[in-house]
Protein backbone atom coordinates (compact mmCIF):
# COMPACT_ATOMS: atom_id res chain seq x y z
CA UNK A 1 0.00 0.00 0.00
CA UNK A 2 2.66 2.35 1.04
CA UNK A 3 4.92 1.76 -2.08
CA UNK A 4 1.80 1.98 -4.17
CA UNK A 5 1.20 5.30 -3.05
CA UNK A 6 4.87 6.49 -3.56
CA UNK A 7 4.90 5.22 -6.84
CA UNK A 8 1.60 6.94 -7.58
CA UNK A 9 2.87 9.97 -6.21
CA UNK A 10 6.17 10.11 -8.14
CA UNK A 11 4.32 9.41 -11.61
CA UNK A 12 1.81 12.41 -10.72
CA UNK A 13 4.93 14.46 -9.77
CA UNK A 14 6.58 13.10 -13.29
CA UNK A 15 3.62 13.97 -15.13
CA UNK A 16 3.34 17.56 -13.62
CA UNK A 17 6.44 18.41 -14.79
CA UNK A 18 6.12 17.24 -18.03
CA UNK A 19 3.09 18.95 -18.41
CA UNK A 20 4.61 22.40 -17.30
CA UNK A 21 7.41 21.80 -19.63
CA UNK A 22 5.02 21.08 -22.41
CA UNK A 23 3.29 24.42 -21.85
CA UNK A 24 6.59 25.83 -21.30
CA UNK A 25 7.67 25.00 -24.89
CA UNK A 26 4.04 25.88 -26.39
CA UNK A 27 4.96 29.24 -24.86
CA UNK A 28 8.26 29.95 -26.64
CA UNK A 29 6.85 28.13 -29.72
CA UNK A 30 4.50 31.18 -30.17
CA UNK A 31 6.77 33.59 -31.97
CA UNK A 32 7.66 30.79 -34.13
CA UNK A 33 3.71 30.25 -34.48
CA UNK A 34 3.59 34.16 -35.97
CA UNK A 35 6.69 34.08 -38.08
CA UNK A 36 5.71 30.70 -39.83
CA UNK A 37 2.08 32.27 -40.81
CA UNK A 38 3.65 34.60 -43.46
CA UNK A 39 6.51 32.07 -44.90
CA UNK A 40 3.84 29.05 -44.87
CA UNK A 41 0.59 31.47 -46.55
CA UNK A 42 2.91 32.04 -48.93
CA UNK A 43 3.99 28.54 -49.70
CA UNK A 44 0.24 27.33 -49.99
CA UNK A 45 0.28 30.32 -52.59
CA UNK A 46 3.16 29.36 -54.95
CA UNK A 47 2.55 25.69 -54.21
CA UNK A 48 -0.72 26.45 -56.35
CA UNK A 49 0.46 28.40 -58.94
CA UNK A 50 3.49 25.49 -59.47
CA UNK A 51 0.15 23.25 -60.34
CA UNK A 52 0.35 20.96 -57.19
CA UNK A 53 -2.93 19.79 -55.42
CA UNK A 54 -4.13 20.91 -52.36
CA UNK A 55 -3.41 17.46 -50.87
CA UNK A 56 0.24 17.30 -51.97
CA UNK A 57 0.95 20.77 -50.41
CA UNK A 58 -0.54 19.92 -46.97
CA UNK A 59 1.62 16.44 -47.45
CA UNK A 60 4.33 18.05 -48.06
CA UNK A 61 4.19 20.81 -45.25
CA UNK A 62 3.27 17.71 -43.22
CA UNK A 63 5.77 15.45 -43.49
CA UNK A 64 8.91 17.52 -44.85
CA UNK A 65 8.28 20.22 -42.49
CA UNK A 66 11.55 22.24 -43.28
CA UNK A 67 10.47 25.96 -44.91
CA UNK A 68 13.51 26.58 -47.44
CA UNK A 69 13.79 23.21 -49.26
CA UNK A 70 9.77 23.23 -49.76
CA UNK A 71 10.20 26.68 -51.38
CA UNK A 72 13.47 25.53 -53.66
CA UNK A 73 11.33 22.18 -54.47
CA UNK A 74 8.59 24.18 -56.08
CA UNK A 75 10.93 26.23 -58.11
CA UNK A 76 12.57 23.05 -59.48
CA UNK A 77 9.62 21.64 -60.41
CA UNK A 78 8.47 24.57 -62.06
CA UNK A 79 11.92 23.91 -64.19
CA UNK A 80 10.98 20.72 -64.93
CA UNK A 81 13.89 19.35 -62.95
CA UNK A 82 13.62 15.46 -62.23
CA UNK A 83 12.58 13.91 -59.09
CA UNK A 84 15.82 12.77 -57.87
CA UNK A 85 17.14 15.99 -58.40
CA UNK A 86 15.15 17.51 -56.47
CA UNK A 87 15.56 15.41 -53.47
CA UNK A 88 19.06 15.21 -53.26
CA UNK A 89 18.88 19.39 -53.14
CA UNK A 90 16.25 18.65 -49.76
CA UNK A 91 18.86 16.82 -49.21
CA UNK A 92 21.90 19.50 -49.12
CA UNK A 93 19.90 22.17 -48.40
CA UNK A 94 18.59 20.20 -44.98
CA UNK A 95 21.78 18.86 -43.87
CA UNK A 96 22.48 21.87 -41.51
CA UNK A 97 19.96 19.93 -39.29
CA UNK A 98 22.35 17.24 -38.42
CA UNK A 99 24.74 19.71 -37.08
CA UNK A 100 21.78 21.26 -34.65
CA UNK A 101 20.53 17.92 -33.58
CA UNK A 102 24.40 17.43 -32.45
CA UNK A 103 24.32 20.56 -30.48
CA UNK A 104 20.93 20.19 -29.15
CA UNK A 105 21.77 16.50 -27.96
CA UNK A 106 24.70 17.90 -25.62
CA UNK A 107 21.97 20.04 -23.61
CA UNK A 108 18.84 17.43 -23.86
CA UNK A 109 17.78 15.70 -20.40
CA UNK A 110 18.72 11.97 -19.99
CA UNK A 111 15.83 10.62 -21.72
CA UNK A 112 14.96 7.22 -23.87
CA UNK A 113 16.18 7.64 -27.57
CA UNK A 114 12.83 6.74 -28.95
CA UNK A 115 11.91 10.28 -27.79
CA UNK A 116 14.54 11.86 -29.08
CA UNK A 117 13.97 10.24 -32.25
CA UNK A 118 10.11 11.05 -31.84
CA UNK A 119 11.00 15.52 -30.91
CA UNK A 120 13.96 15.57 -33.46
CA UNK A 121 11.27 15.86 -36.17
CA UNK A 122 10.38 19.14 -35.18
CA UNK A 123 14.12 20.53 -35.31
CA UNK A 124 13.92 23.47 -37.79
CA UNK A 125 15.85 26.49 -37.65
CA UNK A 126 13.81 28.25 -35.61
CA UNK A 127 12.99 25.66 -32.93
CA UNK A 128 16.32 24.47 -32.86
CA UNK A 129 17.16 28.17 -32.05
CA UNK A 130 15.01 28.55 -29.36
CA UNK A 131 15.65 25.42 -27.61
CA UNK A 132 19.08 25.86 -28.00
CA UNK A 133 19.36 29.45 -26.01
CA UNK A 134 16.68 28.00 -23.13
CA UNK A 135 17.84 28.26 -19.76
CA UNK A 136 19.03 24.72 -18.41
CA UNK A 137 18.48 21.36 -20.20
CA UNK A 138 15.84 20.28 -23.12
CA UNK A 139 12.95 17.69 -22.48
CA UNK A 140 10.37 15.73 -24.62
CA UNK A 141 7.76 17.92 -23.10
CA UNK A 142 9.30 21.25 -24.06
CA UNK A 143 10.10 19.99 -27.60
CA UNK A 144 6.92 18.47 -28.62
CA UNK A 145 5.23 21.53 -27.10
CA UNK A 146 7.46 23.81 -28.62
CA UNK A 147 7.48 22.05 -32.09
CA UNK A 148 3.22 21.34 -31.98
CA UNK A 149 3.02 25.12 -32.09
CA UNK A 150 5.43 25.35 -35.00
CA UNK A 151 3.99 22.52 -36.45
CA UNK A 152 0.64 23.44 -36.69
CA UNK A 153 1.63 26.84 -37.93
CA UNK A 154 3.29 25.46 -40.65
CA UNK A 155 0.84 22.95 -41.78
CA UNK A 156 -2.25 24.71 -41.16
CA UNK A 157 -1.20 27.77 -43.15
CA UNK A 158 0.11 26.07 -45.93
CA UNK A 159 -3.21 24.50 -46.70
CA UNK A 160 -4.70 28.31 -45.83
CA UNK A 161 -2.27 29.80 -48.37
CA UNK A 162 -3.27 27.74 -51.09
CA UNK A 163 -7.01 27.89 -50.60
CA UNK A 164 -7.57 32.00 -49.58
CA UNK A 165 -4.19 32.99 -51.35
CA UNK A 166 -3.13 36.52 -51.52
CA UNK A 167 -5.39 37.33 -49.08
CA UNK A 168 -3.47 39.58 -46.92
CA UNK A 169 -2.95 43.08 -47.76
CA UNK A 170 0.49 43.08 -49.40
CA UNK A 171 2.12 45.60 -46.98
CA UNK A 172 0.95 43.70 -44.37
CA UNK A 173 2.72 40.61 -45.86
CA UNK A 174 5.58 42.47 -46.77
CA UNK A 175 6.31 43.93 -43.00
CA UNK A 176 5.63 40.37 -41.68
CA UNK A 177 8.09 38.83 -43.40
CA UNK A 178 10.55 40.02 -41.06
CA UNK A 179 8.97 37.81 -38.75
CA UNK A 180 11.64 35.34 -38.40
CA UNK A 181 14.28 37.57 -38.42
CA UNK A 182 13.18 39.49 -35.61
CA UNK A 183 12.94 36.11 -33.92
CA UNK A 184 16.55 35.45 -34.04
CA UNK A 185 17.46 38.66 -33.30
CA UNK A 186 15.12 38.51 -30.00
CA UNK A 187 16.91 35.49 -29.28
CA UNK A 188 20.57 36.41 -29.83
CA UNK A 189 20.63 39.96 -28.11
CA UNK A 190 20.04 38.70 -24.53
CA UNK A 191 23.13 36.82 -24.89
CA UNK A 192 25.26 38.99 -26.38
CA UNK A 193 24.81 41.47 -23.67
CA UNK A 194 26.27 38.78 -21.10
CA UNK A 195 29.02 37.46 -22.99
CA UNK A 196 31.29 38.51 -25.36
CA UNK A 197 32.02 35.59 -26.97
CA UNK A 198 28.15 35.24 -27.51
CA UNK A 199 29.04 38.42 -30.01
CA UNK A 200 31.93 36.69 -31.39
CA UNK A 201 30.45 33.69 -32.49
CA UNK A 202 27.44 35.46 -33.73
CA UNK A 203 29.72 38.06 -36.30
CA UNK A 204 32.21 35.98 -37.34
CA UNK A 205 29.87 33.75 -38.44
CA UNK A 206 27.06 36.33 -39.94
CA UNK A 207 30.50 37.55 -41.52
CA UNK A 208 31.47 34.09 -43.28
CA UNK A 209 27.89 33.64 -44.27
CA UNK A 210 27.73 36.74 -46.16
CA UNK A 211 31.06 36.32 -47.95
CA UNK A 212 29.89 32.86 -49.25
CA UNK A 213 26.74 33.41 -49.97
CA UNK A 214 27.52 36.82 -51.71
CA UNK A 215 30.75 36.28 -53.14
CA UNK A 216 28.34 33.23 -54.56
CA UNK A 217 30.63 30.64 -52.95
CA UNK A 218 28.13 28.32 -52.45
CA UNK A 219 24.41 27.52 -51.35
CA UNK A 220 22.33 29.23 -48.89
CA UNK A 221 22.27 26.06 -47.18
CA UNK A 222 26.08 24.82 -47.04
CA UNK A 223 26.71 28.60 -46.44
CA UNK A 224 25.27 28.20 -43.15
CA UNK A 225 26.79 25.08 -42.48
CA UNK A 226 30.05 26.43 -43.36
CA UNK A 227 29.99 29.51 -41.81
CA UNK A 228 28.51 27.83 -38.16
CA UNK A 229 31.31 25.40 -38.37
CA UNK A 230 34.04 27.77 -39.22
CA UNK A 231 33.24 30.37 -36.17
CA UNK A 232 32.48 28.08 -33.67
CA UNK A 233 35.53 26.04 -33.95
CA UNK A 234 37.52 29.48 -34.10
CA UNK A 235 36.35 31.03 -31.13
CA UNK A 236 36.99 27.68 -29.02
CA UNK A 237 40.24 27.17 -30.72
CA UNK A 238 40.95 30.82 -29.57
CA UNK A 239 39.29 30.27 -26.09
CA UNK A 240 41.67 26.78 -25.44
CA UNK A 241 45.02 28.84 -26.30
CA UNK A 242 44.18 31.21 -24.25
CA UNK A 243 43.42 29.40 -21.44
CA UNK A 244 46.25 27.03 -21.60
CA UNK A 245 48.34 29.99 -22.44
CA UNK A 246 46.83 31.36 -18.48
CA UNK A 247 48.04 27.79 -17.49
CA UNK A 248 51.56 27.71 -18.50
CA UNK A 249 51.74 31.26 -17.00
CA UNK A 250 50.69 30.09 -13.84
CA UNK A 251 53.18 27.55 -14.26
CA UNK B 1 -2.38 13.44 -56.37
CA UNK B 2 -0.03 13.10 -58.92
CA UNK B 3 1.61 9.31 -58.10
CA UNK B 4 5.45 10.84 -58.60
CA UNK B 5 4.85 14.15 -56.57
CA UNK B 6 4.02 11.87 -53.65
CA UNK B 7 7.46 9.71 -54.22
CA UNK B 8 9.03 13.19 -54.34
CA UNK B 9 7.42 13.59 -51.02
CA UNK B 10 8.65 10.99 -49.58
CA UNK B 11 11.74 11.11 -50.60
CA UNK B 12 12.32 14.73 -49.66
CA UNK B 13 10.56 13.60 -46.16
CA UNK B 14 13.43 10.72 -45.74
CA UNK B 15 16.40 12.70 -46.48
CA UNK B 16 14.91 15.79 -44.18
CA UNK B 17 14.17 13.58 -41.44
CA UNK B 18 17.54 11.35 -40.92
CA UNK B 19 20.16 14.18 -40.71
CA UNK B 20 17.86 15.65 -37.83
CA UNK B 21 17.42 12.31 -36.09
CA UNK B 22 20.82 10.94 -36.73
CA UNK B 23 22.60 12.49 -33.95
CA UNK B 24 20.65 11.69 -31.21
CA UNK B 25 21.22 7.98 -32.31
CA UNK B 26 24.37 8.49 -33.17
CA UNK B 27 25.83 10.34 -29.94
CA UNK B 28 24.72 9.52 -26.43
CA UNK B 29 25.95 12.95 -25.34
CA UNK B 30 28.70 14.29 -23.46
CA UNK B 31 31.39 11.70 -24.72
CA UNK B 32 32.72 13.37 -27.34
CA UNK B 33 36.27 15.33 -26.32
CA UNK B 34 36.22 18.31 -24.42
CA UNK B 35 37.38 20.29 -27.53
CA UNK B 36 34.12 19.45 -29.64
CA UNK B 37 31.56 19.62 -26.80
CA UNK B 38 32.73 23.00 -26.64
CA UNK B 39 32.00 23.40 -30.29
CA UNK B 40 28.67 22.34 -30.34
CA UNK B 41 27.90 24.58 -27.45
CA UNK B 42 29.02 27.68 -29.45
CA UNK B 43 26.87 25.85 -32.39
CA UNK B 44 23.37 28.10 -31.79
CA UNK B 45 24.91 31.59 -31.03
CA UNK B 46 27.05 30.90 -34.75
CA UNK B 47 24.20 29.51 -36.29
CA UNK B 48 21.94 32.85 -35.35
CA UNK B 49 24.33 34.96 -36.75
CA UNK B 50 24.77 32.79 -40.05
CA UNK B 51 20.97 32.77 -39.93
CA UNK B 52 20.32 36.70 -39.90
CA UNK B 53 23.34 37.61 -42.50
CA UNK B 54 22.71 38.38 -45.18
CA UNK B 55 19.51 37.08 -45.34
CA UNK B 56 17.37 39.77 -43.79
CA UNK B 57 18.77 42.44 -45.75
CA UNK B 58 16.85 40.69 -48.86
CA UNK B 59 13.07 40.18 -47.05
CA UNK B 60 12.26 42.98 -49.78
CA UNK B 61 13.90 44.30 -52.91
CA UNK B 62 14.38 47.62 -51.06
CA UNK B 63 16.99 46.98 -48.66
CA UNK B 64 16.42 49.18 -46.43
CA UNK B 65 13.12 47.47 -45.27
CA UNK B 66 15.26 44.52 -43.73
CA UNK B 67 17.83 47.26 -41.90
CA UNK B 68 14.85 49.15 -40.39
CA UNK B 69 13.06 45.89 -39.38
CA UNK B 70 16.71 44.46 -38.12
CA UNK B 71 17.38 47.52 -36.11
CA UNK B 72 13.98 47.48 -34.35
CA UNK B 73 14.25 44.11 -33.05
CA UNK B 74 17.67 44.95 -32.33
CA UNK B 75 16.74 47.89 -29.89
CA UNK B 76 13.73 46.28 -28.71
CA UNK B 77 15.38 43.49 -27.62
CA UNK B 78 18.80 44.98 -26.57
CA UNK B 79 15.47 47.42 -24.02
CA UNK B 80 15.07 43.76 -22.50
CA UNK B 81 11.74 43.25 -24.60
CA UNK B 82 10.04 39.67 -24.80
CA UNK B 83 11.38 37.44 -27.76
CA UNK B 84 7.33 38.24 -29.09
CA UNK B 85 7.37 41.66 -28.12
CA UNK B 86 10.62 42.01 -30.53
CA UNK B 87 8.66 40.38 -32.72
CA UNK B 88 5.59 42.21 -32.93
CA UNK B 89 7.60 45.53 -32.59
CA UNK B 90 9.70 45.10 -35.31
CA UNK B 91 6.28 44.07 -37.93
CA UNK B 92 4.74 47.07 -36.60
CA UNK B 93 7.56 49.19 -37.40
CA UNK B 94 8.13 48.05 -40.43
CA UNK B 95 4.14 48.59 -41.03
CA UNK B 96 4.72 52.38 -40.38
CA UNK B 97 7.43 52.18 -42.92
CA UNK B 98 5.80 50.49 -46.07
CA UNK B 99 3.14 53.51 -45.13
CA UNK B 100 5.24 56.17 -45.63
CA UNK B 101 7.46 55.10 -48.10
Amino acid sequence: MGNWMVTTMGELALEKTSASEFKKGVQSGISIGIGYFPVALTFGLLAKTTGLTLGETVMMSLLVFAGASQYIALSLLVQGIGMFEIILTTFIVNIRHFLMSASLNEKSEDEPVGNKMLYSFGITDETFSVAATREGSVTTGYMLGLSLVAYSSWVVNSGVGFIVGAGLPQSLQESMSVALYAMFIGLLVPSIKGSMKVLYLAAIAAAFSSIFTLADLMSTGWAIVAATLLSAVLVEAVETLKRQGRLSRVE
Amino acid sequence: MNREIILMIIGMAAVTYIPRMLPFVMFKGKELPAFWQGVLKNVPYATLGALIFPAILFIQEDIWYGIIGAAAAFIAAFLGANVIVVVIGSIAVLSAYSVFF
